[in-house]
């Protein structure tokens, strides 16, 4: 064949001007969903802070109420305290395990990385369940065995206080400092160390001068995640606070929401939370780009292993001690409390039974309908954030449109809102007429798209930035098509990282708790509301199955997405 | 007959010019090279020859239809064209006979006329039993080989290379040198071919484009690029050169240092004040002592300052008597001198290439 008859096949076609781009109408298709799913809920929000709720006029007087009582500021006071022990806690736990993973010749790593990962997926208040059922006053197990062994009249522990609810909130969040600190740990060279070494620096001093710093930011960046997470928390302090006849924000919170529904103080009491929130984590990225970004993108040297010699022993027994208390334990009681007649007979044979299993899912008015609820929110909230986060990374990453930055900061920007700060925007904005979604699934699927956004976003964004573009305009240049290219290659080759980041949504949305608490209707009760509600009339067998269940079904559902994406994919930082 | 012109080529992102005044004609099947460092805007003149980017003044023709002007641009897959990409974009879901029948099949050929033109390519790159390969199995060379199967099977109006052997090693970005050329006699595609590599731009190219801050410098073969460079850049990217800067005074040329006749230097001819010359270092020779007649030629008294044995030849540093001059000379493996040496060089001027005095 002559490249004559070739060139027919391919024409120069006539040129197209490019006053108008058929991209635009995607752009503004995907500034209106961001608008409708960020911009206008957190623009409600304040609004509704400031308005007086008969006649619509401007105030302060709702901020004047939310801050006026004692009440609302010890809440506010209990908070703070609680986010810094519960930071400092999580310093102890995470940091010396981070260290022991990643440079120490401590046995049985994989299983204790395992283990971080277990923490890391159970749902707060699932194990705040499972210490109700540990350390209740006189019945918990432990307070059981103490008084078995010691002879003593009362038991030791008391979950139902302060201290209670510290320790409990540390032993779930540990994981985010551990994942900061370790992923620290990994990118410091030992030639770095090394280099100390040489110029005379003992170990000490090395650790100290050298170590210590270029990973200190990436702590301090972790312990502000930590107490941010902590004081945003909902579920914890409702299962431990309110029967312990203390409030903190978060259950405050929910007592603006209980009738009559007070939204416009809620939302007023609200607005610092996220005011805090945003400025934290404005200084966690100033410290995590400042002084450690170089260290954090170095390439990796080869690390050395540092030999503990005996104390490797006294190290694994202190990491088993923590994830004993946050992972075995818990998981043990929920499982036995689950298949028991009665959990606080114990372990034997008469006392077992799958019954609890069978009245939930046959048995209860709408247990099975949470399941059910659970998971279907979760996966259609997942295919939400994750087609949209596509959308959005594409352009950006292509430069296709002007203003791409601006899309992928508000997609970004749900990072920075607490979920139940997110759930009373939500409710500000679509709960009155003319939408009127109060209760639906819609507002919950939404709600939970929008909160796990910039996990998709984030995902979407690294998968794509991962594929050369020249892998597409290869295609252009032979003759396909955009859409051609994005079919035939960029979609194949990004099949695993999507299913990877739309799993990485899923599994949090299956288990979300305070966005929903505050949106749900009668027949749209998702599993972690329905745990919330079975939690009051105290029927704990129950209460363990279902828990159970979310458990089980996570742990299946984190397996097989590390089989798809490799075994550290949810302990990775994702995310600055 | 021209296949392919650009005309007064611009491109500016925001307000920083990345391609300026690039004019340029291409015959039907000539091989040229966008030769410079990076950043000279080699990259971005292919790819708006390609259609990735759309120029901010200037337009680019092919075979006398319009393709690119500010504002009216043909997209990519309307040119026709086919390209091979720094990073070979080879697609890892595809077979080797995937990927190399991809445009054939966008072309709609019939399947026995496709099966003929792969088989026929896979032989000209010697693919033919690793067509059922996934590229993740390949070698660097066999993964460039299926690139450069991939753009010419279907004989495209251009052939566009973007710096496509930076990825190999030394040994193989030789073999693969001679290939490409050895490819271009054989189809007659138009090419243009980005590199920085002086030796690959020479080893392929019809025409070398040199190009330097956005900038065209000179647009030559490659022996009158090397022998006869118009500018200082040129010179000194193409090669090892020595640059002389003097003044012209009465038929001499005063240089730093010595004098010297300027009968014989090349277009010197009427000049009158500052000149400026490119002296490549092998061609000047070393004397031990100065000759009785100098016909013209000229010649220049100095120490060796310092000395280097590469092998293929010596490398040495002469400084010429009372002046803070460093001449580079190459002189073969048997001419040996000691660091301190007194010696005479001579300067062939017949050789040297005037270039423009330093500003």
């Amino acid at each position: 064949m002559s490249q004559a008859e070739l060139s027919h096949s391919v024409p120069v076609v006539a040129m197209r001007r490019r006053t108008f781009d058929p991209l635009m109408i995607l752009w503004v298709v995907l500034a209106a969903a961001l608008i409708f799913l960020v911009v206008n809920p957190l623009f409600r929000l304040v609004q509704l802070s400031l308005q007086d709720t008969d006649t619509g006029a401007f105030t302060l007087l709702n901020y004047v109420t939310a801050y006026s009582r004692p009440r609302y500021l010890t809440a506010t006071w209990n908070s703070l305290q609680l986010g810094f022990w519960v930071t400092v806690l999580c310093l102890l736990f995470a940091v010396p395990i981070a260290w022991a993973v990643s440079r120490t010749d401590m046995p049985c790593k994989g299983a204790i990385r395992l283990l971080v990962l277990g923490a890391f997926v159970t749902p707060p208040y699932l194990g705040s369940i499972a210490w109700i059922l540990l350390a209740g006053p006189n019945s918990g197990w432990l307070n059981r065995v103490w008084m078995a062994v010691t002879g003593a009249q009362e038991g030791l522990f008391n979950i139902y206080s302060f201290e209670g609810l510290t320790f409990n909130i540390a032993l779930y969040s540990f994981p985010y400092l551990f994942i900061f600190t370790s992923a620290a740990l990994d990118v410091v060279s030992s030639e770095m160390e090394d280099a100390a070494n040489i110029l005379g620096a003992g170990i000490m001093r090395t650790t100290l001068r050298i170590t210590l710093p270029m990973i200190l930011p990436a702590i301090l960046g972790g312990a502000i995640v930590t107490f941010l997470e902590a004081i945003a928390l909902f579920g914890t302090p409702a299962l431990i606070a309110i029967p312990a006849r203390f409030n903190v924000v978060t259950t405050q919170l929910l007592q603006f929401f209980s009738q009559p529904i007070r939204a416009e103080v809620a939302a007023a009491y609200a607005v610092p939370l996220l005011l805090i929130t945003v400025a934290l984590f404005g200084v966690q990225r100033l410290l995590v780009h400042r002084r450690g970004f170089v260290a954090l993108t170095g390439k990796g040297g080869e690390r050395r292993i540092t030999s503990l010699g005996p104390w490797r022993w006294v190290m694994l027994g202190y990491t088993m001690l923590v994830l004993s208390l946050s992972v075995l334990l818990p998981y043990v009681v929920l499982a036995q409390a689950a298949l028991s007649k009665a959990w606080g007979r114990g372990l034997s044979l008469d006392n077992l039974t799958l019954h609890n299993f069978y009245y939930l899912l046959f048995q209860h008015e709408t247990a099975a309908q949470s399941v059910v609820n659970s998971f279907t929110y979760a996966a259609a909230a997942a295919c939400i954030a994750i087609t949209l986060a596509l959308a959005i990374a594409y352009i950006v990453s292509r430069r296709l449109l002007p203003w791409a930055g601006v899309l992928s900061f508000v997609a970004m920007a749900p990072f920075v809102v607490p979920g139940i700060v997110l759930a009373i925007a939500f409710y500000a904005a679509y709960a009155p007429p003319p939408l009127a979604l109060y209760g639906t699934a819609t507002i919950l699927i939404l709600a939970f798209a929008t909160r796990f956004l910039p996990i998709g976003y984030a995902n979407a964004d690294a998968a794509i930035r991962s594929i050369n573009p020249e892998m597409e305009e290869a295609v252009r240049i032979l003759g396909g098509g955009r859409l051609l290219a994005i079919r035939r290659v960029l979609a194949p080759l990004m099949k695993r990282s999507l299913i990877g980041a739309w799993l990485l949504v899923f599994i949090p949305a299956t288990r979300e708790l305070s966005t929903a608490m505050f949106l749900y209707g009668p027949k749209t009760r998702t599993m972690s509301v329905m745990l919330m509600d079975m939690s009051e009339e105290g029927n704990f067998e129950s209460l363990a199955a279902l828990g159970f269940l979310l458990l089980a079904s996570t742990l299946i559902i984190v397996g097989l997405a590390s089989s798809l994406l490799g075994r550290d994919f949810m302990l990775r930082r994702e995310r600055g | 007959m021209s296949k392919l012109i650009l005309n007064d080529l611009g491109k500016s992102f925001g307000t920083v010019p990345a391609v300026q005044n690039v004019s340029l004609t291409l015959q039907e099947g000539e091989f040229v090279s966008l030769l410079g460092p990076s950043g000279c805007g080699k990259t971005t003149t292919l790819r708006m020859i390609a259609g990735f980017i759309s120029p901010t003044t200037g337009s680019i023709e092919m075979n006398g239809a319009m393709l690119s002007a500010p504002n009216r641009v043909v997209a990519p897959e309307k040119r026709g064209m086919s390209m091979i990409f720094q990073s070979y974009a080879i697609w890892p879901n595809m077979t080797v006979a995937q990927n190399v029948a991809f445009g054939l099949k966008l072309r709609k050929l019939p399947a026995d006329q496709l099966n003929t033109r792969l088989d026929r390519i896979l032989d000209v790159v010697q693919l033919r039993h690793l067509k059922d390969r996934y590229p993740a199995e390949l070698s660097g060379g066999q993964q460039q080989r299926v690139a450069l199967a991939r753009a010419i099977v279907i004989e495209p109006e251009v052939l566009l290379l973007d710096e496509p052997l930076s990825n190999l090693d030394a040994n193989l970005r030789e073999e693969m040198r001679s290939e490409i050329r050895r490819l271009h006699d054989a189809f007659r595609i138009t090419t243009v071919y980005v590199t920085h590599d002086q030796s690959e731009a020479m080893v392929t190219s019809d025409r070398i484009v040199v190009m330097n801050h956005g900038r065209i410098e000179q647009v030559d073969d490659p022996v009158s690029l090397y022998n006869r460079p118009k500018t200082r850049f040129v010179a000194g990217f193409i090669g090892r050169t020595n640059f002389l800067d003097g003044t012209v005074n009465g038929g001499l040329i005063g240089f730093p240092g010595f004098t010297v006749p300027a009968g014989l230097a090349p277009d010197a001819d009427g000049v009158n004040g500052p000149v400026s010359y490119s002296v490549r270092p092998q061609t000047i020779a070393i004397h031990r002592t100065a000759p009785a007649d100098r016909n013209g030629g000229w010649w220049v008294e100095g120490r060796i300052a310092e000395r280097a044995y590469l092998g293929e030849y010596w490398e040495y540093v002469v400084r010429p008597a009372e002046a803070d001059l460093r001449l580079r000379v190459s002189a073969s493996p048997q001419t040996v001198y000691d660091t301190g040496d007194a010696v005479w060089l001579e300067i062939d001027p017949r050789r040297a290439a005037r270039v423009p005095s330093e500003e």
